[in-house]
Parts: C-alpha cells; structure tokens; sequence
C-alpha cells in the first residue's frame, strides 16, 4: 500500500487531538502515514506526531486555505501517496475538497471507518446525518478523506523518525485575516469527550443553564442544544446537534429535556453512552438512551453534578 | 450582479431512511424532498445580495427534471430564473462528477458570486462548494456567518471550533452559507404567482464518471437496549454506579 499523507492541525506546540486519531485511522488500516504542518509552530509539533513514520513542515504564510490546498496536494505527488486524510475539523472539511480536486479525486468526508482494500483504503460513512451507513471504495487517482472526532483511536506509536522542511506554495485568493477566539477556551461540541445537551424541556433560557455546572463538573463538557432551543433563540447555532447542525460522537452524551427528534437522534445516536433525563418516559430519546431517568430535570440535574464533582474530587 | 444560488432537493429530514432491495442505494419509495437547508440559506444571501446591489439570481440544481415544485419555490422567494441540469442520476452522483458539472456550467455562466448551502443534509459531504471552487480557479469560504461585499472582493466571517475567522476574498466567489447567515424568508401569493412565468430552462450536465462506488448501504447497527435506572433525584447514585462500573466512562 502506498503512505498516506496526513494533514497535522497544532495548537500550542502540538497536534491536536483529531489530527492524531488521523494518523491513527491510517495507521490501523496499515497504511504508512506522512504527517503535514503548516503554520507558527509546526517544527514544535511535529516530533508529537505520533504514529506517522515521517514529517513535513510546510513554510510559508498559511494564512490562505487554497493556497495550502495547492501545497498539501503538491506533497501528496511529491511524496507519491495513495491516500490523504485530514481530520473532519472546520479546517479539515474546509480544506479537504480543495486538495481532492486539486488531484481530481472524490472525497468521503467525516468517515467513521476506514479499512484496507487490496492496494488501496475503503469508507465507512454516515448518510443523512447517520440514518444510513454506506461503504464505500474510490477509483480515485489519490483516496481521499477526513475522518469523524472522537471516533478512531490515536496511535501509540512514538513521533516521526524523519522530520523535512518543504516551502507552502500557492495562489492565494482567500486569506484568513483575522481569528476572533472564544470567550472562553471551551471545547465546541464536535469534538469534546462529554456533551451535556438540553431541549425544550428545560422551560426557557434562563433555565437552560442549569445544564451549565453539569459541564463545568466534568471539566471536558460541551454544551449542545436541541434544534427548538436554538431556533428559539436560548443558545448559540453552534451548539446545535442534529441533522440540521453538527453530528456528534462523544464518549458520554447526556439529553436533558430533549424528546428525541429523528432529526436530533441522526445527530447523536453514535455516542458511546447517551444518559437521558427526561419527565415523559415514553419520550423517543430513551429508545436510544443506554441510561433513563424519568423526572424533574430541575431536581435531577443539581444533584448529579453535586455527584459527578464528587467523583472528579475522588480522582 | 450575476449571482447564483445552487441548490439541492433532498429527502425531507423527518425521513426514516430505508435500505433498497439491492442492499446498494436508498428506497426513494414514499420519500418526501424538500430544498436542502443550508441551501435555503444560501438562497436568501442571494435575493439580498441582489436587493442591495442589483443584478440578476440564477437558481441552479442539478437533479431529475421532476423536481421542479422545489424549484419554482426558489423563483417564488425571489430567485430570477432556474437552471435544471437534468441528471437522473442524481442521488448517486459523487461529489467529484457533481462539482466538475456546476463548475463547468458556472464557469459558462461568468458567475460573479455563487452561494450554496455548508452541506447538503443528504449526502452531508460539504465538498461540493471548495471543489467548484478549485476547479475554477475561484475564491472559496466556508460555513460563512456573516458577508459584507466590496468592489471585486469581499469579506467573510466563519465559524470554527476555535472562533470566529475573518476572511478577505476575491471574485468570483463561492460562498457557502451557515446557519446563522440570514433567516430565509417565506414565499407568499404574490411571489408564487410571479414564479410561474420565470424562466425555467433544462439542459444536460458536462458529467464526469462516478470515482465512488458504494458497496453497501445499510442501516447504522441497533444500540443495545438501554435500561431506566430510577425515578428522581434518588436516580442519581444508581446511574453514577452504572457510568463508573458498566460503561466505564467516570
């Protein structure tokens, strides 16, 4: 099988975490992995980038998506790769089609499996928001794909034994002047290990944030919300989970006064343990939920985060 | 202004999704289809691009000659004239083949400024608007949440998990739109009724082959059944107890 050639996001000096459930998809398929920085701080990143067997740092102004798009594509020739991944960040899937037309290929995006096939990788990807899982194979000149948060494994491998330089090169015609951080440095939904999710049971949005020292408690949380809430307004667009916002894929999702709208349940179902707490126990969410409780989400919700602190002082 | 809007006609999101007898493709029998989303969105960026600088909307699908209710709501909500590229194809046409045949009809079209939506709520690749765009050799942003439009450019804010990014482009542009953008507007009498007269022309696609070949379609696996561990407040430690002993995830 031909390397793969991953791009690498960093942030303070190292990979971020998707970036190396990346490496590790590739790597669990038996596919040798090129990892690709770009950006202030890519040299410091790059030995943590655990799994690939080699590295390169682009230098240049990363400033400008499609002239990294034309860099990232022109490694995938240099270093002749079957494949290309990147992680299915607001990055990767903004990047990601730029470099697959660049090599004239199809692209499979937020994959949620990847295997090998003869010489070449396979996809596993949700359509309609989850309702349907396709498997699919590419004729493509290159395979490529980005891979869903929070969903494969980084590798245990140590970083990349050689490190090369090679210059960003491209035309720019968007650039990124500006990044106006969160407020607060909170994980977005998409990609924090525990998401503490409420709906229009939670009455209005002063009372929505009882949801808040739950996620606090947990100190990995994000908030996620129900189409209705946000639509009417109580929480911010970037919150929503569902098929009309983001999919997500958390090691721990709780549902609190969410009924379970098919179009909600599309959004979440992949969770790998859904807690709902909800005052009707004939509510759709408990269908999918592995733990219910049935009750005053006002009653319940103060005295599990009295509970999850208690756990967290433990640790 | 030549200002485009591409849009989709995808199953309606209350769909249950059902598995064909060939085990390959969806069961399309009974599906409703509505105007995906996004889509919607980027449409309305579209009718208020042009009430704020004039010029002309095209509303451009590519999809099967029938779905032209969805299309001539699009005229209604302020869309000018309506491009079918006729694909019968359509629902398993990949990414690759669908932005090969928008960018070259686009490119025809001397588009000035093209929306589309973040993603289409079907297929949920979001590849379609950036592949045009590299095609053409165009300015691209993404999950836009916000436009303003200067001579030849333009400025953009997206979302990201980081923040928000401000964006300085060059036209011609794609742009696709986030929720959050605008609030799409509501057809009324007037504006159906004006919609019946527009244009609405149907040609056939520059299509590419298919590079994806889908092997299997299947419904996601059942989760295991879950249980009710109590009523109340007094649930807590029993659910505390299965988080930290079951499912080990405490």
């Amino acid at each position: 099988m031909k390397p793969t050639l991953v791009f690498v996001e960093h942030s303070n000096g190292a990979p971020r975490r998707a970036s190396l459930e990346a490496i590790g998809a590739a790597r669990a398929a038996g596919a040798e992995v090129c990892a690709v920085l770009a950006g202030d701080g890519a040299a410091a990143a790059a030995p943590g980038c655990a799994g690939a067997q080699r590295a390169i740092v682009l230098n240049g102004d990363a400033s400008s998506p499609d002239a990294l798009a034309e860099a990232l594509a022109a490694q995938v020739r240099a270093a002749d790769c079957g494949s290309f991944l990147a992680a299915a960040t607001s990055a990767g899937r903004d990047l990601a089609p730029r470099v697959a037309a660049h090599l004239d290929s199809v692209l499979f995006s937020d994959c949620t499996g990847l295997t090998a096939a003869g010489e070449g990788l396979q996809a596993t990807r949700p359509w309609l928001a989850g309702k349907i899982i396709a498997e699919l194979t590419s004729s493509a000149p290159v395979f490529c794909a980005t891979t869903r948060l929070n969903v494969f494994a980084p590798s245990t491998d140590g970083g990349p034994g050689e490190c090369t330089e090679a210059a960003l090169e491209g035309t720019a015609r968007t650039r990124v002047v500006a990044v106006e951080a969160k407020a607060d440095a909170k994980l977005d939904v998409k990609e924090a290990p525990v998401v503490v999710a409420g709906g229009r049971g939670l009455a209005d949005a002063e009372q929505f944030k009882v949801l808040e020292p739950l996620a606090e408690a947990f100190g990995n949380a994000a908030i996620g919300a129900s189409r209705a809430v946000v639509d009417a307004g109580w929480r911010p667009h970037g919150e929503q989970v569902g098929q009309t916002g983001k999919v997500v894929a958390p090691q721990l999702y709780f549902a609190v006064g969410i009924s379970g709208a098919i179009q909600h349940l599309a959004g979440m179902r992949t969770s790998k343990v859904i807690v709902a707490i909800n005052k009707d126990a004939e509510a759709p969410i408990f269908k999918v939920a592995d733990y219910g409780i049935v009750g005053d989400a006002f009653e319940i919700v103060p005295a599990l985060t009295e509970a999850i602190k208690a756990v967290k002082a433990e640790a | 202004m030549n200002i485009v809007a591409c849009v989709k006609r995808v199953p309606t999101t209350d769909a249950e999704a059902k598995v064909a007898a060939d085990g390959k493709s969806l069961d399309t029998s009974g599906l409703a289809y509505m105007i995906s989303f996004y889509d919607e969105l980027a449409l309305e960026e579209a009718v208020r691009t042009k009430e704020a600088r004039g010029g002309e909307v095209t509303v451009l699908t590519m999809g099967p000659s029938d779905g032209t209710k969805e299309i001539r709501e699009c005229l209604a909500k302020g869309g000018d004239r309506a491009e079918v590229l006729v694909d019968p194809e359509w629902l398993s046409r990949d990414c690759r083949a669908t932005a090969k045949a928008l960018a070259a009809k686009l490119g025809a079209m001397a588009a000035d400024l093209v929306f589309m939506g973040r993603v289409a709520t079907d297929r949920d690749n979001a590849a379609v608007g950036p592949m045009a765009a590299t095609y053409l050799g165009w300015a691209c942003v993404t999950d836009v949440v916000a436009l303003e439009l200067g001579e030849g450019k333009g400025t953009a804010k997206r979302e990201t998990e980081a923040g928000i990014e401000t964006v300085e482009f060059s036209l011609p542009a794609i742009i696709t739109c986030n929720k959050g953008l605008n609030e799409p507007r509501y057809s009324n009498l007037k504006g159906i009724m004006a919609a019946k007269k527009k244009p609405l022309e149907e040609s056939a696609p520059e299509l590419a082959e298919n590079q994806a070949s889908i092997t299997a379609v299947a419904p996601p696996p059942p989760r295991a059944e879950g249980r009710i561990v109590g009523e109340g407040a007094a649930a807590v430690p029993a659910l505390i107890e299965a988080l930290r002993g079951e499912a080990k995830v405490l």
